[in-house]
């Protein structure tokens, strides 16, 4: 039971909205959906976290970025819950996480499986590069009309 | 810890060694693959392959914890990849093989792939929730991982005179390689009646139509000969190349124990 003097779920999830990604630091670690719940467990604060890929190896850094922002806003008992299912994906990312990916030139998953547009110029003519990018969760895409080279968060 | 499998092995011991096969699976493949990090032939690949790697040791972490966790001996999935010896560790022959060439590393890519993306899949049924979730987490990477060594089998196979040439030697080579995780031993049967896996010979004949559709299209011939290389998911006998592989992959541990960061 949350006592009185506990902060609010509510207030958790807004301070854990201004963490950012290690990896993509424009967008939050809510936008990318890896944080599945919060609760209080008598006066411990229990944060469900789930890996994007199960190697990648940002998910410990998530982990610490998350208890250091929590225990920065003076939450004393923070624990880490590992929670595999349902397993993650691209379908959590919030819709202003969708945009501030094209915004910072990764153009966001789409369901078709490629991304739909040039996130420099806009252009829809786009080609694969590489199945995998420069983290497990991006591909490389190269617009054919700018021709510059661009990251797709892949759809999983 | 015994070298094999015991004829008749309780529930419990069944489950460890069903684990280690799977965490063991990945961990040998997983650093298999990592060997090419800063070798590869373009950079693209290079970044492809130790992430294929990565995911793999990814899997791994959860598949050796599991096993651990069952096990009750307090043993982790770091304990259980870098001090084990290599009578002990239970993958299939094929992931322990060198890499060859490029084209071979690709070509076991795909065999493995086409495998793992089926045991996978009926692993999310499993009646084990623990194991089920495993697999619907790493089934996804493993499809992803199969669409990448597909195209690229079909794109070499189906390439200049040269790269077919490998390819079809890259196949010849794995062949015997391909039949072991198909056999079912005491541990799957027992596994299998537990409804906690499926009966690995289940899955041979999805597991053909895959390779007649990718290595069709690849303009490769799928060798007829049924014979099959056995011992390495029961460490009855694996090939003089695990040990190899694991005198770097457990060198730290063994020359500074305890080391961490």
């Amino acid at each position: 039971m949350a006592s009185p003097q506990h902060p609010s779920i509510g207030q958790v999830w807004a301070w854990l909205d201004a963490v950012p990604d290690p990896e993509i630091p424009v967008i939050s670690l809510v936008d990318l959906g890896v944080i599945r719940e919060v609760r209080w467990e008598a006066d411990e604060l229990v944060v469900a976290v789930t890996p994007t890929y199960s190697g990648c190896p940002a998910t410990s850094v998530i982990n610490l970025d998350i208890e250091t922002a929590l225990r920065d806003r003076g939450v004393g008992k923070v624990r880490l819950e590992r929670r595999l299912a349902p397993p993650w994906t691209t379908d959590w990312l919030s819709e202003s996480g969708r945009a501030k990916l094209e915004a910072y030139g990764i153009a966001p998953p789409q369901p078709a499986g490629g991304p739909s547009r040039c996130p420099h110029c806009g252009a829809a003519s786009v080609s694969l590069v590489s199945q995998f990018g420069s983290t497990p969760c991006k591909a490389q895409w190269r617009c054919d009309a700018c021709l510059e080279p661009f990251d797709y968060f892949k759809c999983i | 810890m015994a070298a094999a499998v015991k004829a008749a092995p309780t529930r419990e011991e069944a489950l460890v060694e069903f684990l280690l096969r799977l965490g063991d699976n990945t961990l040998i493949l997983g650093h298999r693959v990592s060997e090419w990090c800063g070798h590869a032939p373009v950079l693209e690949e290079d970044i492809a392959l130790a992430n294929t790697g990565l995911d793999l040791i990814g899997q791994t972490q959860l598949w050796l914890g599991l096993a651990g966790e069952v096990e009750g001996k307090g043993r982790t999935a770091d304990s259980l990849a870098f001090l084990r010896d290599v009578w002990d560790f239970r993958n299939i022959l094929l992931v322990e093989l060198p890499n060859g060439d490029f084209g071979r590393t690709l070509m076991r890519q795909f065999l493995f792939d086409a495998w793992h993306v089926l045991m996978l899949g009926r692993l999310t049924e499993s009646a084990d929730a623990r194991i089920a979730e495993i697999a619907h987490k790493a089934g996804k990477e493993a499809a992803y991982h199969l669409d990448r060594s597909s195209d690229l089998v079909i794109g070499l196979g189906d390439g200049t005179d040269e790269s077919r040439r490998r390819m079809q030697e890259a196949l010849d080579y794995l062949w015997p390689y391909v039949g072991e995780p198909f056999m079912p031993d005491a541990v799957d049967q027992l596994m299998a009646a537990e409804g906690v896996a499926p009966d690995p010979a289940s899955l041979r004949q999805e597991y053909d139509a895959t390779l007649r559709r990718v290595l069709g299209e690849a303009t490769l011939t799928i060798p007829q000969d049924p014979f099959a290389q056995l011992g390495g998911k029961t460490g009855v006998r694996h090939s003089e190349h695990l040990g190899h592989l694991l005198t770097e992959m457990q060198w730290l541990q063994r020359a500074y124990p305890g080391a961490s960061w």
